[in-house]
């Protein structure tokens, strides 16, 4: 049968685009094969990922044991399955529960469980603004943090637990969430303060400010583990892991002020004289005109210094506070998991790859959701 | 005349809180009162505490012998030498491996920024994830995970992985490669390429005072980088190449002779490196984003040729971007180069900050030196960037 089809003249219908431009070819030609570089290029990659990604999965999927009693275990189950031994996850799922808790006494868990639920729930409100009866909520949200610390702390009608007994993911996310939430309130009056018009305030805001972000998180760590009773009066100590906060919050402030300065430096001078215009007085300006704007635009900026100061939470281990990474370690002591030391690794580094990634998530959603310009 | 008169007599008392100007210096004298009554306080405090368990405030210890032996010193150490000279030997191991990865990360960070932009989907998509993936892991974690696999993966010196022809073995206790050995003809070769360094500028100047005058354009790069690096091969060659090789030379239980980069150097080498160039290759992404398409079109409309237009156009302008946050970056790795603590390596923090700290006993003298020395480089650092930025400056109407 002969391809070719008569048509009246003016009435050839549409013939379907060629193959090779539509389609998962026409897709591949343009993304993956459109000129000699890029066919060099992708050949390369493919080859690349080949030799990194499948034995990756390998250790971690194929050749892994996911329940075992010991090292030896392990090996002797993946033997008994004719492979090499990947990742021995059996150890992880045996260690679960210390990774979590910590030290925190076994039958004091729940509040733990507790206080996790309550700031999931106190999160929703300040998160997102679409949740009904979203004052209440704020308000329930502002009371969380003193009912969750009298939770995990105990005292007033619960048992008291020593805060030395925090560790695990729980002390991951109380220094990151006290952290986050003592630093920006700081963090935006230092900003203020180092734009201040009044040179006292701004010289003491500026030292402070440069002095923090000009030595490493590790050496302030340092100071107030060892060498903070110098500095109070004789006879006073107060708890480590409070001196942790402190610095903590001290050091992620001084980020923030940066962060926070430059969104102010971008609020066109005549927003203030706008606002002085209208008789407001500083606070209110600052509040109802300024911030608002300034802190809009610094939001990737703030998200950033969260994720860092939520990343750098794992220092904590260099001065013996026990964080999941710490955990991993001295339970690796035990000789029946002894060498496992990749696989903690691997799965500390998926919980915190969660968790910032969710958080540089929010923040592009954030970013669109306030976008009202151009 | 009186209503005013009276507002501004009793006004003195009530103008310090309410009037505009004077409040503000109200403020400030509180505030500076009570930093200064703050800082007296722990001043004070600290008196007493160091005069209570009878320690003062000397750094006499500095002279003192160290008393512990550090395994990668670039300058003669041992542990008869003093407490300062072991400050010296970890100020220098900062610097070794900051210096180190500012150039390994840089090299990264922007082949992964040009990367990232490629029209090709795949590897766009790979830089991507992997970009992700190691900007959301905290630094420490990298430089635990490179060190354990360097060290629970890589094979005993016996059975050494080889690679590049012998001139390279990986072992868990280190990486070996030959040494090279100057003999004193070494010098012409580097005197040759100083002499190509000055022609280079010179020539440079000569190019664009003839482009000026006469429109006549030299192939500026072709002619450097034969000054700069052919000069130099040629000396080497004509004085009959003055290197020896030291290779390493597996004896007992590990390699003697060569050079050698300890496991712990490699490990934070390569995870600062990893770590800081995902943070670089974003900011060279966005500095050649930043950069509209009217400057190349425009470019091209003036009768640029891509490269011209590239080199005269675009670098100039995104490195205007690009640089600011890329020095905070630099000065990033340098302070992240203390987490060397967790892993063993020896640098300022783990010395004079971590064992004579312990040793001597002197916690304020020690942390003084070494807060003194990282504000020192950040200070650096950020006069630096002023200095740029005043230079590169768009110059407006």
């Amino acid at each position: 049968m002969s391809t070719e089809k008569s048509h009246v003249v003016g009435e050839h219908p549409d013939m379907p685009p060629p193959v090779t431009e539509v389609g998962i070819i026409g897709w591949v030609r343009h993304n993956l094969f459109s000129s000699t570089t890029n066919i060099v290029i992708t050949v390369l990659t493919v080859y690349f990922l080949y030799l990194i990604v499948p034995p990756m999965l390998n250790w971690i999927f194929i050749d892994a044991v996911f329940s075992a009693d010991s090292r030896d275990d392990c090996r002797a189950i993946a033997e008994a399955a004719g492979h090499e031994l990947g990742a021995c996850w059996a150890f992880i799922g045996k260690r679960f529960e210390i990774f979590v808790y910590g030290f925190y006494p076994v039958e004091e868990r729940w509040r733990v469980n507790i206080s996790f639920i309550m700031m999931l729930a106190a999160l929703i409100p300040v998160l997102f603004d679409n949740v009904p009866h979203r004052k209440l909520g704020l308000w329930y949200s502002l009371i969380t943090p003193f009912v969750i610390c009298w939770l995990l702390i105990g005292g007033m009608g619960l048992t008291p637990v020593p805060t030395d007994k925090f560790g695990g993911f729980m002390l991951t996310l109380t220094i990151g969430i006290t952290g986050i939430v003592g630093s920006l309130p700081l963090g935006i009056a230092l900003a203020l303060g180092r734009q201040s018009d009044m040179p006292a305030v701004r010289m003491i805001c500026i030292t402070f400010i440069e002095f923090i972000r000009g030595v490493p998180l590790i050496t302030l760590l340092f100071v107030a583990s060892t060498m903070l009773n110098y500095f109070l009066p004789p006879g006073t100590t107060f708890d480590l892991l409070l001196r942790v906060l402190i610095m903590v919050i001290l050091f992620s402030a001084a980020y923030l002020a940066e962060v926070v300065r430059g969104g102010l430096q971008a609020i066109p001078k005549g927003q203030i004289e706008a606002a002085d215009s209208m008789g407001l007085k500083y606070w209110q300006s600052m509040r109802l005109i300024i911030l608002p704007q300034a802190l809009k635009i610094s939001i990737p900026g703030i998200v950033n210094t969260f994720i860092g100061l939520y990343k750098d939470t794992t220092l904590v281990i260099i001065i013996g506070l026990f964080d999941p990474l710490g955990m991993g370690r001295a339970s690796l002591a035990d000789t029946k998991w002894q060498g496992l030391s990749t696989e903690i690794y691997v799965f500390v580094a998926i919980f915190f790859f969660v968790s910032c990634f969710s958080m540089a998530r929010y923040s592009l959603y954030l970013e669109k959701k306030l976008h009202t310009g151009h | 005349m009186t209503t005013a008169d009276t507002s501004s007599k009793q006004s003195l008392f009530y103008r310090l809180f309410f009037d505009k100007e004077l409040r503000s210096v109200t403020i400030q004298v509180i505030t500076m009162a009570i930093m200064i009554a703050f800082t007296f306080f722990l001043v004070h405090n600290v008196t007493t505490n160091l005069e209570t368990i009878g320690k003062g405030y000397s750094f006499d210890f500095l002279w003192d012998a160290s008393n512990y032996d550090i395994n990668q010193h670039l300058i003669p150490y041992d542990s008869r030498s003093p407490h300062w000279r072991a400050a010296l030997v970890g100020l220098i191991n900062t610097l070794l491996v900051a210096v180190a990865g500012i150039i390994l990360s840089t090299i990264v960070g922007f082949l992964l920024g040009v990367l990232r932009l490629s029209s090709n989907w795949l590897v766009n998509r790979t830089v991507y994830v992997y970009i992700e993936y190691v900007r959301n892991v905290p630094v420490l974690l990298h430089i635990l995970l490179v060190h354990g696999i360097i060290v629970n993966t890589l094979p005993v010196p016996k059975n050494a992985m080889m690679a590049f022809d012998g001139t390279l073995f990986l072992t868990n206790r280190g990486f070996y490669t030959p040494k090279p050995l100057f003999e004193p003809a070494m010098w012409a070769v580097l005197i040759a390429f100083v002499i190509g360094i000055g022609f280079t500028i010179w020539f440079k100047r000569y190019a664009k005072k003839v482009q000026d005058a006469t429109g006549k354009i030299y192939p500026v790069l072709l002619i450097s980088l034969g000054a700069i690096i052919g000069l130099p091969i040629i000396v080497f060659f004509l004085a009959g190449m003055p290197v020896t090789l030291d290779y390493p030379v597996l004896s007992g239980f590990n390699f003697k002779g060569g050079l050698v980069l300890r496991p712990e150097f490699v490990a934070l080498w390569i995870a600062l490196s990893l770590y800081t160039a995902a943070f670089i290759a974003e900011i060279v992404r966005a500095g050649i984003q930043a950069i509209s398409h009217g400057q190349t079109e425009a470019a091209f409309a003036l009768g640029l040729k891509p490269g011209r237009t590239m080199q005269l156009i675009i670098i100039p302008q995104a490195l205007r971007v690009i640089i600011p946050p890329l020095s905070s970056q630099y000065l990033n790795i340098t302070k992240n180069s203390s987490l060397a603590i967790a892993i063993g390596y020896m640098d300022i923090v783990a010395t004079i900050g971590g064992i004579s700290l312990n040793q001597t006993g002197r916690e304020m003298e020690c942390m003084t030196i070494v807060l003194g020395i990282y504000l020192m480089f950040s200070l650096m650092i950020s006069a630096f960037m002023n200095w740029y930025n005043k230079r590169m400056r768009l110059v407006e109407r």
